[in-house]
């Protein structure tokens, strides 16, 4: 473990907690350790997370509790660990201590709503009453002496689905959120954290009988190539064998499957969303309800290959392994449910290898080669439109593809608000709810500069070219 | 009679895409489809001896290059 495999140490302790509850999962000995796995996690008496060992272990039998699945109540598969919120202030724009008295009141004058004060001393004070928090003080004051203290999980819910209970925890609205686990990766205390069905992956593997019974299909999405860089990605392919998956294929490939479907459907109606990003899809639900009909048919990437997978053996469990929060949410849609069984992170991958210790270093190199190139670049922000641009060329289709990639859920917004008024100039939109496409997703182990690059890289590595060839193969 | 053929990694990247062109063409050509259906699998779990193609329930290793000739000795033989 001398290789950092995560950005945050809340990743690393989530990743424990995976870890041991799978380990017991495997040796069927789960039921009896259930409520020692807390102590094993944070033993002795010294706390070194929160005030007490006591707290630290009623957060983690909370963590237990939703990587078993979370509250069967809660609909949602992005869920608030009440006792592990640290309540952060939320006070929103406060004048802080830096604040020297001077006498120019910047701050005064640009506030357009007069809630600005000042005491004896000539320090500043906000109104709340009349404040609307629009930052305009905080930009002015030459001393950065007014801040904003706005919650991480609410300053990274560009969806607005957070805010705070009656308790002064954090709270989601069910209706507003997509699932994009974007509070869950910032939230510095880990008290948001996404529902984990690696239980029913364990299951789904061990009662295949070495894949005697039925056969258990790992999807990857071409995220992989831009995690797990401590090992190859032939080893990391290797290693889902270990674990007992029958085969593993690309993601991408599925992914040539939808861009091929798409730009003839582009062609047909004129305009389009892409419908492979699940959070992007569930926001055109719950904010431009009016804008559905123009989300493309086509299902995603991973449902359309998981259909297809079904139809060439129809007992098969597929699992979709990737980078996506959302996926969760979407694996439970009707429309998707019968193709895929089970959704898993990468970090949730990293915890079943260790949970069984199969250590990646040390195998032998897989073949993972499914799909082209441009299947492969689904992963990152553009690659659905550039793949889309080149289904159309392939195909010999006359249109004229004017196509913006969103990047980021608020780019989303801007571009289906102009839709919306008709004045948004292109014909496609390409919706990514994480910045940088899927390899910003919540899931990932790591988040890095390189990351394009790595997919780019990989995308160049496929044995075959162009989406026709890929595909050619399915039919 | 039933043709499949490996599309899993392995398979693909020995020519498992040109074998079931291959195939595909020589069915058609011999007018065969109503006789033999083509299909494709996901793993045989014989990689080392791809391409994998099973005729009915019988293995075979099958390369791009052999694909014709094991057309003619295997499917339009037997079928």
């Amino acid at each position: 473990m001398g290789v950092r495999k995560f950005d945050t140490k809340v990743q690393h302790l989530k990743y424990k907690v995976l870890r041991e509850v799978a380990r017991h999962a495997w040796n069927d000995t789960l039921l009896d350790n259930l409520l020692s796995i807390p102590e094993t996690i944070a033993p002795g008496k010294t706390p070194t997370m929160r005030c007490c060992v006591y707290k630290e272990r009623a957060i983690l039998s909370e963590r237990v509790k939703m990587v078993m699945g979370g509250d069967k109540d809660n609909p949602n598969v992005i869920q608030v660990i009440d006792i592990a919120c640290d309540e952060c202030p939320s006070a929103g724009y406060e004048v802080t201590d830096s604040c020297r008295g001077c006498l120019a009141h910047r701050c005064e004058d640009v506030c357009k709503r007069g809630a600005i004060t000042f005491d004896q001393n000539h320090v500043a004070h906000i109104d709340k009453s009349k404040c609307v928090e629009c930052g305009q003080c905080a930009k002015v004051c030459p001393f950065t002496a007014i801040i904003n203290r706005k919650r991480p999980c609410q300053n990274a819910c560009k969806v607005k689905a957070i805010s705070i209970n009656e308790d002064n925890a954090a709270a989601i609205d069910n209706s507003k959120c997509i699932q994009c686990g974007a509070c869950v990766y910032q939230c510095p205390f880990g008290a948001i954290t996404d529902k984990s069905y690696i239980l029913d992956v364990i299951d789904m593997i061990k009662k295949s009988e070495n894949n005697q019974k039925y056969k258990v299909y790992a999807i990857v999405a071409p995220s992989i190539s831009s995690q797990f860089v401590y090992a190859k990605l032939g080893q990391v392919i290797k290693g889902l064998k270990e674990l007992g998956f029958f085969t593993v294929i690309e993601a991408a490939l599925g992914a040539d499957m939808v861009a091929q479907a798409e730009s003839q459907e582009l062609a047909e109606k004129g305009f389009l969303t892409s419908s492979c990003c699940p959070a992007f899809v569930q926001y055109i639900k719950s904010a431009f309800p009016d804008l559905l009909p123009l989300v493309s048919h086509n299902l995603s990437p991973m449902a359309a290959l998981a259909q297809y997978i079904k139809k060439t053996d129809k007992d098969a469990k597929v699992v979709f392994i990737g980078p996506c929060t959302a996926k969760k949410a979407e694996a439970q849609l009707e429309s998707v449910k019968p193709h895929v069984d089970a959704v898993m992170t990468f970090e949730e991958l990293q915890a079943l290898y260790d949970s069984k210790d199969v250590d990646i270093t040390t195998l032998g190199e897989d073949v993972l080669d499914n799909a082209s190139y441009f299947g492969r670049i689904f992963a990152r922000l553009g690659g659905l439109s550039d793949a889309v641009a080149q289904g159309l060329k392939e195909q010999n289709i006359e249109f004229d593809l004017k196509a913006i990639a969103c990047d980021g859920i608020e780019e989303c917004r801007m571009a289906l608000l102009k839709k919306s008024k008709n004045v948004l100039d292109a014909n496609f939109i390409e919706g990514m709810a994480c910045v940088g496409g899927c390899i910003g997703g919540a899931g990932c182990l790591t988040h890095g500069e390189k990351n394009k690059a790595e997919v780019d890289k990989y995308g160049r590595e496929a044995f075959e070219k162009t989406i026709s060839d890929a595909v050619a193969i399915l039919k | 009679m039933k043709v499949t053929v490996c599309i899993g990694s392995s398979c693909h990247v020995k020519g498992s895409r040109q074998v079931v062109e291959t195939l595909q063409q020589l069915i058609s050509d011999n007018n065969l489809s109503e006789k033999v259906e083509l299909a494709g699998t996901f793993c045989m779990g014989k990689c080392q001896q791809g391409v994998c193609v099973n005729v009915d329930d019988d293995f075979y290793s099958v390369t791009p290059d052999s694909a014709a000739y094991f057309f003619e000795e295997n499917i339009k033989a037997k079928v």
